[in-house]
């Protein structure tokens, strides 16, 4: 027969030193817990029912927002190194990072293979949800907010793409900023605001470093926030193929 | 539901019975609360938003001043062939500010179009009028050729072929003394016809020069 457990505020019988520190970790998330609340949400958001037939392809948005936190991650530690600097410096602390410093290269590498690496998956993911079926109400809000992450992501690789400031970097941007100025009316005024005047300037270059590393970053987490809290709000789809169950007993089952 | 809103239609707050409702007094004190809360945060929010919005979009109308650059000496140019000289666009940059711009001396005999007869030098952009990819003039085939995406110009800057929807940009030019120099940039439609400057991929033919004003602070010289 088990001891029955404290009551609040009654001393456990026989709590030694130890028992508290083998007690640790538990204690201090009661004492989280006590004032937050948050093991309830926290609960909700990990342990949901999914639909039977949940496979791999699943997995797709998760590893979308992996490849995001390594964007993030790795970004804040380029951004240690990198001046936004068009008359020189900006290619030169690339350069730095690349060749003189510590993993420099390495995490250079994370962040500009992993921007590939997101774009292709946020294409995957969104290719799921389309096959599956999965934007059907009520899930039609979740992918209004998808496609505008998609296209955030898009506006992230564009403004990115310039920041090492070389021959590719340059001349990219100018027939990326020359593509929006051809949409008719607004285009003149899009591409002057994106370049910062009408010639390609210093401006340019700060501009899209404001955009790329504080502007998008913060708008593309809140807006996987609200991705998320719908997902579980709602749940997952059952893939297509998936045949409602038949025998009521096993409509619903605790995993 | 429509029955208890017509019965409370009164504007006065005596008459629809609410608590401490004084004589003549329309608006409730609650609700002045909250519309005085809401407003004050609102001047609160626009006093940051607004000026920093503005300070964003504001490039947009910001009109940039005439340069005039030196690019040699009147003998430096023949009347049949480009000389390339680069120019500084955009000054405090360094090599990122720069451009070439390919100039000879008019012609009478080539630059028959009416719009020329004024100037003393024809000074094209190297600016690619597709999507702004650096051409270069090929003495050979006497063509203007972008490598990005396969833009021809002839001797005149008029497209000849590739993607480009109008001839290159020019830039004005004068004569100080014995210099040659490079001054704001124009475009021209097919007719070669001036317009104040576009960015590339915006055509200036038909109903294009409404389709895609010039910017707000684009001077006419």
């Amino acid at each position: 027969m088990q001891e029955p457990p404290p009551r609040p505020g009654e001393k456990p019988a026989a709590a030694g030193p130890l028992d508290a520190a083998a007690q640790a970790g538990v204690t201090v998330i009661d004492w989280v817990d006590e004032r937050t609340s948050l093991s309830g949400a926290a609960r909700w958001m990990m342990f949901r029912k999914v639909p039977k037939g949940t496979n791999w392809f699943y997995t797709l948005g998760s590893a979308t927002m992996f490849a995001f936190l390594n964007q993030a991650v790795t970004g804040v530690f380029l951004a240690m190194y990198y001046r936004p600097d068009a008359s020189g410096g900006a290619y030169e602390s690339i350069r730095y990072v690349t060749n003189d410093v510590f993993l420099g290269q390495f995490v250079r590498g994370m962040h500009k293979w992993g921007s590939s690496v997101m774009v292709i998956l946020v294409f995957l993911h969104m290719g799921r949800t389309f096959f599956f079926g999965a934007y059907k109400y009520p899930r039609e809000l979740n992918w209004v907010i998808g496609v505008v992450l998609l296209i955030l992501t898009m506006v992230m690789s564009f403004t990115g793409y310039l920041l090492p400031f070389d021959q590719r970097a340059y001349w990219a941007t100018i027939v990326g900023v020359n593509i929006n100025g051809t949409g008719p009316l607004i285009g003149p005024y899009l591409s002057d605001f994106l370049r910062g005047g009408s010639e390609f300037g210093a401006t340019t270059l700060s501009r899209f470093y404001a955009i790329h590393m504080l502007l998008l970053p913060g708008a593309i987490a809140a807006l996987i926030g609200a991705h998320l809290y719908l997902v579980a709000k709602l749940g997952t789809t059952a893939p297509p193929w998936q045949k409602a169950e038949t025998r009521s007993e096993l409509r619903e089952a605790e995993v | 539901m429509a029955d208890k809103r017509a019965k409370h239609k009164s504007k006065y707050t005596l008459d629809r019975g609410i608590p401490g409702a004084f004589e003549g007094e329309t608006v409730t004190r609650r609700r002045f609360m909250t519309g005085s809360a809401h407003t004050a945060g609102a001047i609160a929010a626009s006093s940051f938003a607004l000026p920093a919005l503005a300070f964003a979009i504001g490039p947009i109308f910001k009109s940039t001043p005439h340069r005039w650059e030196t690019v040699g000496s009147v003998n430096f140019f023949t009347d049949n062939n480009y000389v390339p000289v680069v120019i500084t666009l955009q000054p405090g940059i360094g090599e990122a500010g720069k451009s070439t711009a390919y100039i000879r001396k008019f012609n009478p005999a080539i630059d028959t179009d009416p719009y020329d007869r004024t100037t003393p030098y024809i000074a094209i952009s190297s600016r690619c009028a597709h999507l702004g990819c650096p051409v270069r003039w090929v003495d050979a085939a006497e063509r203007f050729i972008c490598p990005c995406h396969g833009g021809v110009y002839d001797l005149l800057g008029r497209r000849v072929g590739g993607p480009p929807v109008r001839p290159l940009d020019r830039f004005y030019t004068r004569v100080v003394g014995e210099d040659v120099q490079v001054g704001p940039r124009f475009s021209v439609n097919s007719e070669l016809r001036r317009f104040s400057p576009r960015d590339p991929g915006e055509p200036l033919d038909g109903i294009g020069q409404y389709l895609y004003p010039s910017r707000p602070g684009a001077q006419k010289l």
